[in-house]
């Protein structure tokens, strides 16, 4: 095993590489599931990320577990790239097709397997949709926690891929804090078993590892996720205040008084104007911010905290208060919250969907540097975030159709990151790296670090074929230099491919 | 005892990479295995040089906080250097307004509780073990009762930085608590028992003390007892922050830990007293052992007991009480997250651990869980497959030979020999 071929990345090669892989998944998968067909294919460019569009050489569709671990395994075998996709509803690229590879959609594979309330848990696969875990765990009287603003379309195999958060990711935490276990295929095809109902698996935790690592470690095909009690009363209130620093001043005079609520958000007069236009949802008049606060929990605490948190937003200067009386009304305050995002669609042709974190104390100061960078460059900026956490989703206006408008929105979307970055914040809080931000990795951590996270990379996908291209801006070699091997290449030696 | 012996060149190197080097004394050995020698950097540069002296003499290496879970998991093959992180012991920022705090490796957990209790904050993490430290406690991945509503240490780490076998010093995270950028190596750590590297400072979330706690609890007669009085709690409205279970000889005490404000307190108080039946009291203390293991923690050689901790699926409670029935086993831990700690008192033979652990193991394994053996004499744990079966073996070698691929960070300690 001493002699060994380039590995098969001419033209030629990649394509006989997706026709091995097309014939094992015509072998095993329903007509409808494999897509050849280029405009067909087309359809798959994109995830919610939409300025980046990359058509896959293949689109496969797998019913369950072992087909997709077939698939995997041809992959491996022809060296062929290969990235899942939920959704597709992710924010940064993560689910871009490669251009020589297969995109495993993971959308047929959507069975509530078990809900069990006596454990706590309930085991789901991929392409279940987030809303639908809690839908299903109501009528015992618990829910999933992780609450992304699209959980009505996003899946739970790209919130486990992604690490989602949410609104109430304050209190309740991310997806990797619901998540105890799961059935992995790894990038060589293997299917195992990580973590379990239980917490605290023997041995290391890869399973921590692989949430939130954007699908570059392997595919998740089954998730045991934690069910949490629904509360017995929630309040959520909808407070208006003239500035966006009077609505930080209350949230942070909140969080100093030992409350947690399950969610404070804020948006400024931008966004306001947005949602407005949009859905309608009566925010109040000439606000230039308003917070939204959601307390639950057992009864008696939530009503002594929400008096709290009232007195504490009128000490800050809210000039109005609505707390939501019933399910309708809630969900009317949260509508507004929710579909911020599309609804800045109503004030500006084009937008960038930023998304950085800061400490919460930085608020106010982040909030006028980019109030000032936006005035400089005569970019406007719409806020909207989860005050309670530091997570910013700055939307950046543009219209694509003026020319350089793009590139002054790109520049200014990038200077907030790095105001991020300057106070000691992060690059995304919860819409991942994908293809989008790889670039902006090494100003957050240095060369030590992202080569030590790639050494997870090798541990797990030596060959690099599981989504390629994403989070790392240059990929770690794993102990060989791809095309001048000394040694055999990985696969080979893992036993799973011959001499290619 | 087998001790280890390093050639000059070796202590030379080791040597003029650390403030401090000792000669190993009565204390420092790792479970039997004493070192050559014991380095005692002083910060993460000199922990990077030792490491990296290490490497160039092919020296192994094990990290030592306190000490106090030194024996646990496998005695190490090999022991060359004692890593104290003891001299790294600072808090390095409480930076109250986000609820955060970071500290060194050897900081103890007491003074980290202490620095964040001024501005009326907690890191809800429980001293299992008195004297543990913010390293030791990652290492061992300790919790106590208060998991059940907060988590463990994975759900609350949010930085951490550590040096690799190689010397290279690397972050992961950082000091805000929602973060998506790059791989979670926190998580990778945690539980790692110093094998994949050794761990400098760690940046957790903060919770703010509760103004109000208290306990109810209530003696329960049989493992289906105890069952149901937890399934009861956990849901009912009452929002526990702990569900604990004490059993010994058949039957045992469930306590209820409610926290949160002080009318909120008393009403669940009752609410949960309710639940519970005539027999339930309340207090303002935890129950007997309160946040610690069954076992005492500061015995040592063949006075120690034998460990076990338990992973199980809520409802196996019963199922795994009862496999304890006939057995000298002292239990605690908590009902309501499915981890418990059983105790084979000292002098217990290898022949009765093993058909004890055996029966506890295929309970637990049956029913989504494991049953490890934290620590138990030699003779005990030559006799036991201490870890017993882990699911994904392979792909922990493939990443141990990455961070570690000489296999120098406390050889053997962890599953499957690594």
């Amino acid at each position: 095993m001493t002699t060994t071929e380039d590995r098969p990345d001419t033209a030629a090669g990649a394509t006989a590489g997706i026709d091995a892989v097309a014939d094992v998944a015509r072998r095993l998968l329903p007509e409808s599931g494999v897509i050849t067909d280029r405009t067909r294919l087309r359809t798959y460019e994109c995830d919610g990320l939409a300025h980046y569009r990359v058509t896959p050489a293949l689109v496969v569709i797998p019913e369950d577990a072992d087909q997709a671990a077939a698939i995997v395994r041809a992959c491996a075998e022809h060296a062929v790239p290969y990235v899942a996709r939920g959704s597709g509803t992710g924010l940064s690229g993560g689910a871009l097709p490669h251009a020589e590879g297969v995109l495993v959609v993971t959308s047929r594979m959507r069975t509530i397997r078990e809900v069990r309330r006596e454990d706590q848990r309930a085991v789901v696969e991929p392409g279940v949709i987030n809303l639908d875990v809690t839908k299903a765990a109501t009528p015992q009287g618990y829910y999933y926690a992780p609450d992304p603003s699209s959980q009505q379309i996003c899946s739970i195999g790209g919130n486990v891929a992604e690490n989602s958060g949410g609104a109430h990711c304050l209190k309740y935490g991310f997806t990797t804090n619901h998540v105890t276990g799961a059935d992995f295929i790894t990038p060589a095809g293997d299917q195992v078993t990580l973590g379990g109902a239980a917490p605290d698996a023997p041995g290391y935790d890869l399973l921590g590892a692989v949430v939130g690592s954007e699908g570059t470690l392997g595919i998740v095909t089954a998730t045991t996720v934690k069910l949490v009690r629904l509360p017995e009363e929630v309040r959520t209130i909808l407070v208006g205040f003239e500035s966006t620093d009077q609505a930080g001043a209350a949230t942070s005079a909140i969080i100093s008084a030992g409350i947690v609520p399950a969610a404070i958000e804020m948006m400024d007069a931008l966004a306001i104007e947005a949602a407005e236009a949009a859905v309608h949802c009566n925010y109040p008049d000439g606000a230039g911010a308003v917070l939204v606060i959601e307390l639950d929990g057992a009864r008696v605490e939530v009503e002594e905290e929400y008096a709290e948190v009232a007195r504490l937003c009128e000490d800050n200067g809210s000039f109005e208060q609505r707390l939501a009386t019933d399910p309708a009304e809630r969900a009317l305050i949260w509508k507004g919250r929710k579909s911020a995002f599309a609804a800045v669609g109503r004030i500006s042709p084009d937008y960038i969907v930023q998304d950085g974190v800061i400490p919460r104390t930085a608020l106010p100061e982040v909030l006028r540097a980019i109030a000032e960078l936006s005035s400089s460059s005569g970019v406007r900026v719409a806020n909207v975030f989860h005050a309670g956490d530091g997570n910013l989703h700055p939307l950046v206006l543009f219209d694509d159709s003026v020319e350089g408008a793009g590139d002054a929105a790109e520049q200014v979307s990038g200077a907030i990151l790095d105001l991020c970055i300057e106070h000691g914040g992060s690059i995304t809080g919860e819409h991942g790296v994908g293809m989008d931000k790889a670039k902006y990795m090494p100003r957050m951590y240095t060369d030590e670090d992202l080569d030590t996270m790639q050494l997870v990379r090798c541990a797990f996908d030596p060959a690099n074929i599981s989504n390629p291209g994403k989070v790392f801006p240059t990929p770690r070699l794993c102990g060989e230099v791809p095309g001048r091997h000394k040694a055999a290449h990985p696969l080979q030696q893992a036993g799973l491919a011959e001499v290619f | 005892m087998t001790t280890q012996t390093l050639d000059a060149s070796a202590r030379e190197a080791v040597g003029s990479a650390c403030a401090q080097v000792d000669e190993p004394g009565a204390g420092d050995h790792v479970d039997g295995v004493v070192p050559g020698l014991v380095a005692r950097p002083a910060d993460t540069d000199q922990v990077a040089e030792v490491l990296r002296a290490a490497a160039a003499h092919g020296l192994s290496v094990v990290p030592r906080g306190g000490g106090t879970k030194l024996s646990w998991g496998v005695a190490p093959r090999s022991a060359d250097v004692l890593l104290d992180v003891g001299a790294l012991d600072q808090v390095l920022d409480h930076a109250a307004g986000d609820l955060i705090v970071a500290a060194q490796a050897g900081c103890r957990l007491a003074d980290l509780q202490d620095r964040v209790a001024q501005g009326g904050q907690r890191l809800a993490l429980d001293e299992t073990v008195p004297g543990t430290t913010v390293g030791g406690m990652l290492a061992a991945n300790t919790s106590g009762p208060r998991r059940t509503a907060v988590g463990s240490a994975r759900d609350l780490l949010i930085g951490i930085t550590m040096v690799r076998a190689d010397g290279v010093v690397a972050k992961a995270g950082g000091r805000v608590v929602k973060n998506v950028a790059g791989y979670d190596l926190g998580k990778l750590l945690i539980g790692s028992a110093g094998t994949l590297g050794v761990i400098t400072d760690a940046t957790f979330r903060l919770h703010p003390v509760p103004a109000a706690s208290r306990w109810v609890s209530v003696p329960v007669a049989d493992p289906a007892e105890a069952l149901r009085v937890t399934q009861a709690v956990l849901h009912a409205q009452v929002v526990p922050a702990a569900v604990e279970v004490g059993w010994a000889d058949g039957a045992g005490t469930v306590s209820v830990l409610l926290e949160g404000r002080v009318d909120g307190v008393a009403g669940r108080t009752e609410a949960t007293r309710a639940l519970l039946g005539e027999a339930a009291t309340d207090s303002e203390d935890a129950p007997a052992g309160g946040a610690t293991y069954p076992w005492d923690t500061t015995a040592t050689g063949d006075d120690r007991a034998t460990a076990l901790k338990l992973t199980f699926e809520l409802s196996a409670l019963g199922d795994v009480l009862a496999a304890t029935a006939g057995t000298t086993a002292q239990v605690r831990g908590s009902a309501g997250s499915g981890v418990l700690y059983a105790a084979l008192p000292a002098g217990t033979g290898p022949d009765e651990a093993a058909t004890v652990l055996d029966r506890l193991r295929r309970v637990c394994s049956q029913r989504g869980g494991a049953a490890v053996v934290v620590d138990a004499p030699a003779a005990v744990k030559a006799a036991l497959d201490v870890w017993g079966p882990v699911p994904a073996l392979e792909l922990m070698r493939r990443v141990k030979d990455q961070f570690d691929p000489d296999h120098r960070l406390s050889p053997g300690r962890f599953v499957g020999g690594l």
